[in-house]
C-alpha cells in the first residue's frame, strides 16, 4: 500500500478517526495494530523478520536491565566491604555481560539484515572472481525476499538497542509498545530513522485533538503530496528514458540528468518525509526532522548534516564514534604517530573510521558497486576538503570581501549541488564503470544544441511538463526561503483566507498537474528500496 | 585546563575557546574534530572517553570538556 494510493488515504482517514474517538488510553493500541496492518498489507511473510527484531530487542534489553538491577542492588549492599578497585572490576564484570547480550542481539538482527539483503550480491561477485581465475563451476545465485523497510526498522532498533546498553534509553517493560516503536507505519519504510528517547514515550502517551497540530499535519501531507506528485513523478518520465538508452543520451543529457535526478530525489524524498512527518503531527507526535534546506549546503560536510539528518547521525553515533575511539584504534594511532610523526600518525586512525563509516553507508543503500563507489566518493570529498582546509583559510584571509558575498555563497552552494549530483548519478546508471563513461561524456559529446533542438522533447516530456517542474522548483525554493526561521504554516496559521488559498491551490495542483495523481501508484518512493 | 585549550586550539586556533559555549550546536566542531580531540586527550591525560560520552553536552565547551576529563578520571 503505496503512501500514493486511494487505498492509503481511506486507511489513514479511519486511523485518524479511530484514533480520536476511541478512549485515549488505547490510543497506542491503534497506532500498533494500524501498524502491524499496514505492514501485513505489504506481505504478511513480512510480519515474521519483524517480529523477530521486535521479540530479541524485548528479550536482550530486558536481560541487561536484570543485569544492571542486580549489579546496583551488590554494589549497595556490599559497598563498604569493597575497595575502589573491586567496586571497579565488578562494575566492568556486569558491563561484560551487557556488551555480550548486546552483541547476540545486533549479530541476529544484522545477521538477518545481511543475508537478505546481500547474500545475492556477495553471490554474483563470488561468481564472478571464479570465473575469472578460471572456475567452472557457479554458486546459485538465491532469490530471497526483502522485508519492506526492513534497513529503516533494523536501524531504528538498534539504535535503542545500543543505547539501552549505554543507559541513554529507558528500558521498555511492554513488548507491546516496544513493537510500536519498531513498526510505526508512518517511518516504517523511508525514516527518518528516530531515537526511542525522543519518540518512545510519545508513541505510548495520550493526545487530545488539537487543531493547530492537526492542520498542520494535514498541510504537510498535501505539501508532501505536491512535491511527489508534481514535480518527482514527473520529472521520473525523462530520467527513465535517458537511463534505460545511455548510449543514445550522453554529453549534455548526462549534465541534465544530474539536474533531473537532483530536482527528482529532493521532491521525492523530502515529499514522502513531509507525508511521513505530516502523518505523525496529526497525531499529536512530533518527528525528528530528516532535512534543513540541503541544497544551500556549501559543502560537502554541511551538505550531510542537512541532508537525510537521522540517517547520517545514527551513523555518526552508532559506527564512526564507537570506531574511532575503539581500544584496537587507539593502539594503531600510538603505532602511526611513532613511525609516521604526529601529524599524519594522528589523522591515520580517524580517516581510516571515516572510509569504513562510508563504505558502510554506501552498503546500507543498497547491495551494489554503485552505492559502495558513491560512499566513497562522498567520504574522498570530505576528507580533500578537510586537508585543504588551510588552504581555504588562506583565500579567505586574502578576499575577505569576495568571501562574505553573496555572489560566492550562491557559487558555493552551486558547486556543492552539482558535485553532489555528479556522485549521485552512480544510482541511476547502476553501473560504475558505465557512470564513469557517461562522466567522460560529458567532456567528449557536449552539445547543447544537439538538446534545445528538439532532443529534450524527446524524452517523454511535453514543453507543458518542463514549464511544470521549473515552477515547482521554484514553489519548492520559494517554500524553503520563507520557512527558513518560521515555517510557512506558522506564517498562514492566524491568516485563514489567504491560507485557505495556498493550500487551495496546492490540492488544485495535485489533482490537475499531478503526474498520475493520487490513487495511480505512478511510482515507489525511491527511499522505500533501500 | 591549559593543555586542553592548546589541544582545541591546535585544530582551531581562530576560536575563543574561554568564552565559547556552543562548539557543537554552532558548528564549530565536527565529528572528525571531535575524534581527533578524543585521540589526543587520551595521549596526554590518559583519560578514554568511551564513545557514550561522545555528546554535544560534553563538548560543547572546553569548561565541560575538562569536567568530562576530570569526572572519567576520578572512576
Amino acid at each position: 500500500m503505496l503512501f500514493t494510493s486511494y487505498e492509503f488515504l481511506a486507511f489513514l482517514a479511519v486511523v485518524f478517526l479511530l484514533y480520536y474517538i476511541l478512549p485515549k488510553k488505547l490510543q497506542w493500541v491503534t497506532l500498533l495494530v494500524a501498524s502491524y496492518a499496514f505492514y501485513a498489507l505489504a506481505g504478511v511473510e513480512y510480519l515474521a523478520f519483524i517480529a523477530v527484531t521486535t521479540v530479541s530487542s524485548f528479550i536482550a534489553t530486558i536481560l541487561m536491565g536484570r543485569v544492571s538491577a542486580r549489579e546496583n542492588s551488590y554494589l549497595e549492599q556490599n559497598r563498604a566491604g569493597l575497595s575502589k578497585d573491586e567496586i571497579k572490576a565488578y562494575r566492568e564484570k556486569a558491563k561484560g555481560r551487557r556488551f555480550l547480550i548486546l552483541c547476540l542481539a545486533l549479530l541476529l538482527n544484522f545477521g538477518i539484515l545481511a543475508v537478505l539483503k546481500y547474500t545475492a550480491f556477495a553471490v554474483v561477485n563470488i561468481n564472478s572472481w571464479l570465473h575469472t581465475f578460471g572456475a567452472e563451476g557457479q554458486l546459485t545465485v538465491p532469490s530471497l525476499i526483502l522485508p519492506l523497510g526492513i534497513s529503516f526498522y533494523t536501524f531504528q532498533t538498534m539504535g535503542y538497542l545500543i543505547d539501552a546498553y549505554r543507559g541513554k534509553a529507558e528500558i521498555e517493560r511492554n513488548p507491546f509498545k516496544l513493537a510500536l516503536f519498531v513498526s510505526f507505519f508512518p517511518q516504517l519504510i523511508q525514516g527518518p530513522i528516530s531515537r526511542f528517547k525522543d519518540l518512545g514515550a510519545q508513541l505510548t502517551s495520550p493526545h487530545a485533538f488539537e487543531r493547530r497540530n492537526f492542520t498542520y499535519g494535514l498541510q504537510r501531507i498535501l505539501w508532501g503530496y505536491f512535491k511527489k506528485l508534481v514535480v518527482a513523478d514527473r520529472v521520473l518520465v525523462a530520467i527513465n528514458t535517458m537511463i534505460d538508452a545511455p548510449e543514445s543520451y550522453g554529453g549534455f543529457y548526462v549534465f541534465l540528468l544530474i539536474i533531473l535526478y537532483s530536482v527528482q530525489i529532493y521532491a521525492d524524498f523530502t515529499g514522502g518525509i513531509d507525508i511521513t512527518i505530516g502523518i505523525a503531527e496529526a497525531l499529536g507526535i512530533r518527528l525528528t526532522e530528516n532535512f534543513n534546506r540541503p541544497f544551500s549546503s556549501r559543502s560537502t560536510k554541511e551538505y550531510w548534516n542537512r541532508w537525510h539528518i537521522t540517517m547520517g547521525s545514527w551513523f555518526t553515533d552508532y559506527i564512526f564514534y564507537p570506531l574511532s575511539v575503539c581500544r584496537p584504534m587507539a593502539k594503531l594511532t600510538k603505532g602511526c604517530r611513532k613511525i609516521f610523526g604526529k601529524n599524519i600518525g594522528k589523522r591515520i586512525p580517524v580517516y581510516l573510521a571515516t572510509v569504513i563509516t562510508w563504505f558502510l553507508t554506501g552498503l546500507w543503500h543498497g547491495a551494489g558497486w554503485n552505492f559502495i563507489v558513491w560512499g566513497l566518493l562522498n567520504c574522498l570529498i570530505i576528507l580533500v576538503s578537510r586537508e585543504l582546509e588551510p588552504l581555504y583559510a588562506k583565500f579567505e584571509k586574502k578576499f575577505p570581501r569576495l568571501h562574505a558575498s553573496y555572489a560566492y555563497g550562491v557559487f558555493m552552494s552551486v558547486r556543492t549541488f552539482l558535485l553532489m549530483g555528479l556522485i549521485r548519478s552512480l544510482d541511476c546508471y547502476r553501473d560504475v564503470p558505465l557512470t564513469f563513461r557517461m562522466w567522460g561524456s560529458m567532456f567528449t559529446q557536449f552539445n547543447i544544441f544537439e538538446a534545445l533542438g528538439g532532443g529534450i522533447e524527446a524524452l517523454g516530456l511535453g514543453l507543458a511538463d518542463y514549464i511544470i517542474i521549473a515552477l515547482g522548483c521554484v514553489v519548492m525554493l520559494a517554500v524553503s526561503k520563507a520557512g527558513k526561521e518560521i515555517s510557512v504554516r506558522e506564517r498562514l496559521y492566524d491568516r485563514p483566507v489567504l491560507s485557505w488559498l495556498c493550500f487551495g491551490a496546492l490540492f488544485v495542483a495535485i489533482i490537475l498537474f499531478g503526474a498520475y495523481s493520487v490513487g495511480y501508484d505512478a511510482s515507489q518512493f525511491i527511499y522505500n528500496q533501500f | 585546563m591549559e593543555r586542553l585549550i592548546e589541544i582545541l586550539q591546535e585544530l582551531h586556533d581562530d576560536v575563543d575557546f574561554y568564552a565559547e559555549q556552543g562548539l557543537v550546536d554552532d558548528g564549530v566542531l565536527d565529528s572528525l574534530d571531535i575524534v581527533a580531540i578524543v585521540t589526543e586527550i587520551d595521549s596526554e591525560f590518559g583519560v578514554r572517553i568511551p564513545p557514550e560520552e561522545i555528546v554535544p553536552e560534553n563538548f560543547n565547551s572546553a569548561e565541560a570538556l575538562w569536567a568530562l576529563i576530570s569526572r572519567l578520571d576520578e572512576v
